[in-house]
């Protein structure tokens, strides 16, 4: 006994040793800290228009990270124009995963690429940790009256301009017309008329809700922006957090008699269960941005036909609206052609060539031209019973109302929403405790890491 | 080196070397090299480097710099690893002494040669193992969807929401429900190879003595496997600090109820790849797997002072 004893021990140390290690692993991947929040090697920090030509007469290599689906249609088009320039097309992950790898990348000083998509959300967070290059310098900032305002406001932080306006999200609303006549419903207006229509729709079937929400925050900010609410002031690294201003409770109020009667769905979005409801109907409306309909069509099959677009609902009769989304190309301090990526942007977000491509493959474009083509105006896709969408989304982007900022550590303050505000999604109670949670949540974070958070 | 030290056994030959002091000799290193540098490079490294993370603060806007303990500080009354910790505390008193325990009922039933075709039986309950875990909670987390799945087929056929995997109070239960199957079958064979050892004439003597079914079991085989039962024990007490897997591939399906703290080890990956607080996140590694080993050595130390006596 004795003898086996022994062997006990040298398994227990072995495991522990196990235990041990795998915590430490754990954490050791998380790349090593350069001083000073992390900048490239390739300096970059000069430069003007004429570089920009001069850096496509003399070629190079670039690598660009996008999961935009026509994103290598896109570069292929480049490169037949501009034969002496390859570029090299990487999906790194969508959303979560790829910013991880970005920041990861960003922070070891090597292995960025020289350019990079990057959410509206979190554009703030890469330039605020001098990780993107300021494209005014190559005189990009006259490119402005290409865009509609809302997407060039948020390519600007601060004085820089950190990347150029891909498609954009004018917040609309999608609904199930095959819904809403089998229960009588008009497409409601106001939030008031949604609610009616919400009880409608659960009392007829009480499997069937008028929409999802589970509780996420890239769905909920939005929201809170159309109802006028301004909870993020950023200021250099001046931030004020204040989820209870006038338009954030005048939202919950709102979503809080949706909330709590049990109105809402609670199934995740992206989810497969997700999908299943979209397609036998018992999500009959979605809140969400002007890059649904590629969405719709292509995952929602059994929808054709019965699926439409309006404005999104009011809460006084005004057409206001919010951006839900959309991503922006920036270029990384890390470049080594650093004139080269920002021709490439160039090319990229603003000629007519790149950005047809882009709209060939469903995407919502961010340049007025293009949304203003009696051409696209004009589509009438069959899915959506040949209605002419696109004039209403194409309305949609001209209210968007402005002075929305995001917070510049958004990434991580989505990934909070969960443990904080989400708590009220699962008790069914008041919103605004939940967000109060989350602000506090976020001003620790904020504190934490270096800013000054409502001080 | 042992040969030295025999030399008063040798009375007759004057020993050489009496004069010198014994040579250091290095050819013990020259066969233990190619796993030292492993060892060095895949245990004391990463853990020499978690330890280097811990004592700094990289913020966003100041850049790095030196706080000694100041994050150990932190971790030790920051409620979001203790509620993490309480937690996996809880699935571990609740979940472990229920799997081990159902294991060695598999273990002793195929051992005891009363049943048929034990081989076909050992495969089924080993089978769920040889499943790769994120397989297999995705399998579960089909089967758990109150919306869609085999758990909304059920509450429509009782008419009522009965069985709701997702909900607060019983996600734990759907945790646990998950890893029980997954390791049952594995400890079961740690135990049934165990009872294989056991000398057969230990069960003759008792045959002889009249003992027979619970006191065979009591008197012998338990004693005779305590040394398999520990070591589960300690794997099992590793595997419920170390929760992982399980929660984190649920949680899309449930993220307001699995949070990103929902055990210590998701509080650090959350830590690390959502805030980019890489050096709390490799300080909450550091309590943890302190917590572990401190933990798993007790057990250990309780369970073969048992043994000696």
């Amino acid at each position: 006994m004795k003898r086996s004893t022994s062997t006990i021990l040298t398994k227990a140390i072995a495991a522990l040793a196990a235990a041990v290690l795998s915590a430490a692993t754990l954490t050791a991947c998380g790349g090593s800290s350069a001083p000073g929040g992390g900048g490239g090697t390739g300096a970059g920090a000069t430069g003007s228009a004429a570089d920009l030509d001069a850096a496509l007469q003399k070629g190079g290599e670039l690598t660009y990270w996008t999961w935009t689906p026509t994103g290598q249609a896109q570069a292929d088009a480049f490169m037949k124009q501009h034969p002496k320039v390859r570029v090299k097309v990487v999906n790194a992950g969508t959303g979560g995963d790829h910013y991880t790898k970005l920041q990861n990348a960003v922070k070891a000083g090597a292995g960025a690429p020289d350019v990079a998509q990057v959410e509206y959300y979190a554009l703030q967070q890469f330039a605020i940790s001098d990780a993107l290059l300021d494209l005014k310098q190559y005189g990009l900032g006259g490119l402005k009256d290409l865009y509609t305002p809302s997407t060039w406001e948020a390519v600007n932080v601060g004085d820089g301009l950190y990347g150029l306006p891909q498609d954009s999200g004018p917040m609309i609303m999608a609904y199930n017309k095959e819904v809403f006549d089998e229960n009588g419903i008009d497409v409601p207006a106001t939030w008031e008329e949604y609610i009616a229509a919400a009880k409608k729709i659960h009392e007829a079937d009480p499997k069937a809700y008028i929409t999802n929400d589970a509780g996420d925050p890239g769905f909920i900010n939005p929201l809170i922006w159309q109802a006028g609410g301004r909870p993020y002031q950023v200021d250099g690294t001046n931030v004020r957090i204040d989820l209870q201003d006038e338009g954030t409770k005048k939202w919950a109020g709102m979503w809080n008699r949706l909330l709590q009667p049990g109105l809402l769905s609670d199934i995740p979005s992206w989810s497969d269960d997700w999908y299943k409801a979209l397609n036998n109907g018992d999500i009959a409306t979605l809140i969400t941005g002007a890059w649904i309909p590629g969405i719709l069509e292509s995952s929602v099959e059994q929808g054709k036909g019965k699926w439409r677009i309006a404005p999104v609902p009011s809460y006084d009769g005004s057409p206001d609206t919010s951006e839900n989304g959309g991503s922006s190309q920036a270029v990384l301090k890390q470049s080594k052609n650093p004139a080269l990526a920002a021709a490439f942007l160039r090319w990229l977000n603003s000629s007519d060539e790149s950005i047809g491509v882009f709209m060939e493959g469903g995407g919502f474009p961010s340049t007025v031209k293009q949304l203003n083509s009696a051409e696209f105006l004009g589509e009438t896709p069959e899915y959506f019973g040949g209605q002419k969408i696109n004039e209403v989304m194409v309305k949609a982007s001209q209210h968007v109302t402005s002075g929305w900022r995001y917070l510049p550590f958004q990434v991580y303050a989505n990934s909070a929403f969960a443990d904080t505000a989400g708590q009220s999604y699962i008790k069914r109670g008041d919103l605004n405790a939940g967000l109060q949670a989350w602000q506090a949540q976020l001003v620790t974070y904020g504190n934490q890491q270096g800013f000054t958070v409502n001080k | 080196m042992t040969t030295l030290a025999r030399a008063p056994e040798l009375p007759t030959v004057p020993p050489r070397t009496t004069l010198t002091k014994p040579r250091r000799d290095w050819n013990g290193w020259k066969f233990v090299w190619p796993f030292a540098l492993v060892f060095v490079l895949t245990f004391i490294t990463p853990l020499a480097y978690a330890l280097w993370l811990s004592l700094f603060q990289n913020k966003m806007v100041g850049g790095n710099q030196f706080v000694g303990l100041d994050n150990y500080v932190f971790a030790l009354q920051d409620p979001q690893f203790w509620e993490g910790f309480g937690r996996v505390l809880l699935f571990l008193v609740v979940q472990v002494p229920i799997m081990l325990g159902l294991a060695l009922l598999a273990a002793l039933a195929i051992d005891s040669a009363r049943l048929y075709a034990t081989g076909f039986y050992r495969i089924v309950i080993f089978l769920p193992y040889a499943v790769p875990a994120v397989v297999a909670v995705l399998m579960w987390g089909f089967m758990y969807g109150d919306n869609f799945g085999l758990a909304a087929g059920i509450n429509e056929w009782l008419g009522s929401e009965v069985i709701r995997p997702f909900a607060p109070s019983w996600v734990l239960i759907s945790i646990g429900n998950i890893v029980t199957w997954q390791f049952v079958g594995y400890n079961m064979v740690i135990f049934y190879s165990a009872l294989k050892t056991i000398p057969t004439d230990l069960y003759e003597a008792a045959e002889i003595d009249g003992a027979r079914g619970w006191q065979v079991i009591r008197a012998i085989k338990l004693p005779g496997i305590r040394g398999a039962i520990v070591v589960a024990t300690i794997f099992s007490i590793i595997g419920s600090f170390q929760l992982f897997n399980e929660p984190s591939v649920l949680q899309p399906l449930a993220s307001n109820v699995i949070t990103g703290s929902f055990t210590p080890n998701m509080y650090a990956y959350s830590l690390s790849f959502a805030g980019q607080q890489y050096n709390y996140s490799a300080t909450v590694a550091i309590v943890m797997g302190v917590i572990t080993a401190v933990i798993a050595y007790v057990v250990q130390l309780r369970g073969s002072r048992k043994e000696v006596r």
